[in-house]
């Protein structure tokens, strides 16, 4: 440490006045980072790491304000400049990226005005020169053709190309460290892949540092030297990334570390960690993170602890304070993951209880009639969902993955009869429910079926208690029985992890891991046999992605559940699956046995995502490069839908499109396979 | 673009049709024009001759075809009342309206978008609050009180201004104007800002609302984040992202401006189209009815596609297919 650091932030304090007094959002916060460096900053949402990033550019939104602390930016103190000079090391010293690619450009100006006008902002260029460098950095972040491109508009670039331009945006007048605030979260798998290696790359070649503000614990293994893990606004513990990931010392890290899904191990039940961060305005006292630690003593429900040096790295706990005050009575806890094959749940062979066949799903989304004669252009069609086969046994949990666009919602919303199929056969049980007069016909098998949404803040009725949401999917004939309604709400509750008393309270008072498991009860009052999830847990904290996983296998083992969980999220699919199907544009390509479609996949496509994920696992890895992004669906690419972006494409693969074949347990549909075309999958 | 501009010419079209066979369809519902052509003594036989050679005996479509091609040759027939032909009476009688309500759009517009930017910008100062508080009487009190409130203070009170009509006018060729003498610009003052000042506050109100929107977006932020000057943020890329929806309000408004120009010319006694419908409602006009609503028919509908190719021009969404090609 001869050269001094790049960024300091030292005893940072940000507030949040309100009419119900002040909130302390960042409190007594200090971080520095080196020149060239990259720190990645992880905690759960509310930990306050916007917030940090935030405020270190000068861009806390009104009422929030710092209130103490310094920030120093090569030992120069920025927290109290004013807006004007502030404006100049905004974008030429410290540069920022968003999360949101979509959201990030200015809708009506070409990407070419917006990199020239932050160019002419900080460097003094002629507009010609300005030009000049916008095209070599559109050309630096891989964007094809730039000299064509940088007179479109935002909305004519993909998600990630629009990234690619945030980047270019931020890097334009060469800043000495860039804030990036979930640069990857909006994106797909593989064009998360492609992004990071990109900053990554372009940072090292500038010399710059990146402050990576993330919830991924995998993007942060791969990318960041050192990780800072805050939690209620302070840092609990900080230190080298393989520190942080393999020995994590603060028993908040070891929880989160344990509650992360990884595709490198198997394991029967995350570990858990209860309750949720607290909210603003009631931080405990002594440390915050006490009320939810499994080593807590006294000490720590009265005092609150710095940064204090243990190993490499330096924690906030007192478990690491002088040995005298530590006795061996508290052991170093380390992480505990309950391991054993949890495929052995349905491993049986069981009956087929769901059976989908040659199911499609189009949408028209034609213009007008006028439109069409007058533009001379045909309807056109979205095929979501386009010939897939799916056949699900009883008591097992069927995982589908794929990227964003390739209909794995769709086929969640036909199955359960919120579409009617445009072609196919779905069966139940025997029972066919393809059209809506036979699901009609058929209610009472149709109420076998239930779903869990996404996102519980949208699904669950704002006006309505807790207690009639999970009423209402009673069925009428059981709900007549006056005496053990009541009851069986309240069972139900109790079966998700809550208070029966919960269901006076309406759905605003409750934290999203909450109102996650009020929707699993909604969906258990029919007592389902089958439940379609989508996504059940992206909408949360990994912490509380534990929980729910958790529960829901605890529900599989005691109520004898089927399950068809879509994800978009590898690691959860790996951890929660029996049976694993990789969807591309409205077909499955690949299906198999979870441990085998991880362990020797054939597919080009899962081998692609599998290089391609972010994992815990990977720590400091080198990964192939993917290139290309998901193909719109109103006009897949003929013959193997996957072709354009395949290695291994030749003649056939792109005038014919593949059937499926099983080769040795594994469903596959690829020319290259069936052909012998296809390397080996490396192992290890 | 050419095909985008033929559909909404084509949807122009049909909006004009339907609101020419209302027009139409009340000369033959209310009342008998006959009875309104002829005296009492008529005979019945005079009647029945002069109902034939005006083709009112012909089939229902034939008279409304004959209809919508004399009104696409603008002959509007004869006013009942005033015995003249109702085009030249609009034509007399439209330049006063124009020219109130076009200076009432500029003083709408001009005002109103700077003080919903300045109250946008700058939310917590006091002539912000002040502003929003004001705009409140703009929008609570009704047109017609205002206008009497004015005549009260500046006419009754101070002898300012004229409380009625358009003062001196002086004709260029067709169009009769107010604006260049100084009795007709006295005339012109109170009569426009009455009109103006609802649509003022409104448009204020929607720019300032439209404008803190935009201002919480990523790509706001995104922009400070690069350290874009604030002339930069808010007038590149806030006011033009702000403008978007608003000119589509806006465009709509400007058509109500001349529709509600019937009050402000009743109130005012200005001698436009709007105060020539009021009278012709009093005296069952049906002529002159029907050709008021077409041409306020068509000047909406004339707006309302200059809107949309505004749009077109401003948003670059619509303008420009999105690319398939990655």
């Amino acid at each position: 440490m001869a050269k001094p650091p790049l960024l300091e932030v030292k005893n940072l304090r940000v507030e949040f006045p309100t009419r119900h007094g002040t909130l302390v959002a960042i409190d007594d916060l200090s971080l520095h980072i080196d020149p060239g460096e990259v720190l990645g900053v992880v905690g759960e949402s509310g930990a306050g790491k916007s917030l940090t990033g935030a405020a270190i550019i000068g861009l806390l939104e009104p009422p929030g304000r710092i209130a103490g602390g310094e920030i120093l930016f090569g030992g120069r103190r920025i927290d109290k400049l004013p807006d004007a000079e502030m404006r100049r090391i905004r974008g030429r010293h410290i540069g920022a990226i968003f999360q949101d690619p979509l959201t990030s450009l200015n809708p009506l100006h070409t990407v070419g005005r917006q990199i020239t006008d932050t160019i002419a902002a900080h460097l003094p260029l002629t507009p010609r020169q300005a030009r000049a460098r916008a095209l070599e950095l559109l050309g630096e972040v891989g964007i094809p053709a730039a000299a064509e491109r940088i007179d479109h508009y935002p909305h004519q670039f993909s998600g990630g190309m629009r990234q690619r331009v945030v980047i270019a945006l931020a890097l334009c007048a060469d800043p000495k460290l860039i804030i990036a605030d979930e640069p990857t979260t909006a994106l797909d798998v593989s064009i998360q892949a492609q992004i990071i290696v990109l900053l990554k790359r372009l940072c090292s070649q500038h010399g710059s540092a990146i402050m990576l503000i993330t919830h991924d614990m995998g993007v942060i293994a791969e990318t960041a030297d050192r990780v800072a893990v805050m939690y209620a606004g302070r840092i609990g513990e900080v230190g080298p990334v393989s520190e942080i990931i393999h020995k994590a010392r603060l028993p908040y890290t070891i929880g989160l570390m344990g509650s992360i899904p990884s595709i490198g191990e198997e394991v029967e039940r995350l570990v858990q960690i209860d309750g949720s961060m607290p909210r603003l305005n009631e931080t405990p006292p002594g440390c915050r993170y006490h009320p939810r630690c499994p080593n807590a003593f006294e000490r720590c429900r009265t005092e609150r602890p710095d940064l204090m040096p243990a190993g490499p790295s330096r924690v906030a706990c007192w478990l690491y304070d002088s040995p005298a005050e530590a006795p061996a009575a508290r052991p170093i806890p380390a992480a505990a993951r309950a391991t054993g094959g949890h495929r052995a749940r349905g491993a049986a062979a069981a009956a087929t209880l769901i059976e989908a066949k040659g199911l499609k799903q189009y949408f028209d989304v034609s213009p007008p009639l006028l439109t069409r004669i007058l533009e001379r252009t045909g309807r056109r069609i979205v095929r979501a969902v386009d010939g897939l086969d799916i056949s699900i046994a009883h008591g097992e949990t069927f995982g589908l993955v794929g990227e964003s666009g390739c209909g794995k919602s769709t086929v969640a919303r036909t199955v359960v009869g919120l579409f009617d199929a445009t072609a196919g056969t779905i069966d139940y049980d025997g029972v066919s429910l393809s059209t809506r007069e036979e699901r009609a016909r058929n209610r009472s098998v149709q109420q076998k079926m239930q779903m869990i949404f996404q996102d519980p803040q949208a699904s669950l009725n704002p006006r309505w208690r807790v207690f009639d949401i999970v009423a209402e999917s009673i069925p009428e004939a059981r709900r007549t029985k006056a005496g053990g309604f009541k009851e069986r709400v309240g069972e139900l509750l109790r079966q998700v992890g809550m208070s029966p008393l919960d269901g006076d309270k309406y759905p605003h008072e409750f934290s999203g891991g909450q109102r996650q498991r009020i929707s699993i009860a909604r969906a258990l009052g029919g007592e389902p046999e089958f439940l379609v999830c989508d996504e059940p847990t992206s909408a949360l904290d990994v912490s509380v992605q534990a929980q729910i996983l958790n529960l829901m296998v605890d529900l599989q083992r005691n109520l004898g559940l089927t399950y068809l969980f879509i994800s978009h999220d590898l690691a959860v699919v790996h951890h929660i699956s029996t049976k694993v199907g990789v969807m591309y544009l409205g077909r499955i390509v690949e299906w198999a046995e979870t441990r085998r479609l991880f362990t020797r996949p054939l597919h080009p496509y899962t081998r692609m995502l599998l290089d391609a994920v972010p994992d815990i696992s990977k720590t400091g890895t080198q990964r192939a490069q993917v290139e290309g992004e998901v193909p719109s669906p109103i006009d897949p690419p003929g013959g193997c839908h996957f072709h354009p972006r395949c290695p291994f494409a030749n003649a056939r693969c792109r005038g014919e499109s593949p059937e499926n074949i099983m080769v040795e347990g594994t469903s596959v549909a690829c020319h290259a396979v069936q052909e012998g075309r296809l390397p080996a999958w490396k192992t290890g | 673009m050419i095909s985008f501009i033929l559909a909404r010419v084509l949807q122009s079209f049909v909006v004009m049709l339907c609101v020419a066979a209302i027009s139409f369809s009340l000369f033959t519902y209310v009342g008998d024009p006959i009875a309104n052509l002829v005296g009492i003594q008529s005979s019945d036989e005079k009647r029945e001759e002069l109902r034939e050679s005006l083709g009112l005996n012909d089939a229902v479509p034939v008279q409304f075809a004959r209809f919508v091609s004399r009104a696409v040759r603008m002959e509007f027939g004869i006013s009942y009342q005033q015995k003249r032909k109702v085009s030249s009476i609009i034509a007399e009688r439209l330049p006063a309206t124009l020219e109130l309500s076009i200076l009432s759009a500029l003083l709408a517009l001009g005002i109103g978008i700077p003080a919903g930017i300045y109250t946008a910008l700058h939310r917590e100062s006091w002539f912000s609050h002040l502003v929003l508080s004001g705009s409140l009487i703009g929008v609570s009190l009704p047109t017609f009180l205002i206008g009497i409130l004015l005549i009260f203070v500046f006419s009754v009170q101070f002898h300012l201004l004229p409380s009625f009509g358009r003062g001196e006018v002086v004709q260029l060729g067709f169009w009769s104007t107010g604006l260049l003498t100084e009795s007709g610009l006295k005339a012109l003052i109170m009569p426009a800002i009455t009109l103006a000042l609802f649509q003022m506050t409104l448009i204020m109100r929607l720019v300032r609302s439209e404008m803190l929107e935009v201002l919480r977006t990523d790509y706001i932020k995104f922009a400070r984040a690069r350290g874009l000057s604030n002339r930069t943020v808010h007038f590149g890329y806030a006011l033009m992202n702000t403008l978007v929806p608003v000119i589509t309000i806006t465009g709509l408004q400007l058509g109500s401006i001349i529709a509600f120009a019937i009050i402000t010319e009743t109130v005012f006694q200005w001698p436009g189209v709007g105060l020539m419908f009021i009278q012709a409602i009093n005296e069952v006009d049906i002529p002159v009815m029907s050709t008021y609503l077409l041409l306020i028919a068509s000047f909406f509908v004339i707006i309302n596609l200059t809107v949309d190719l505004l749009y077109y021009f401003v948003d670059p969404r619509l303008r420009v297919g999105r690319d398939v090609k990655t």
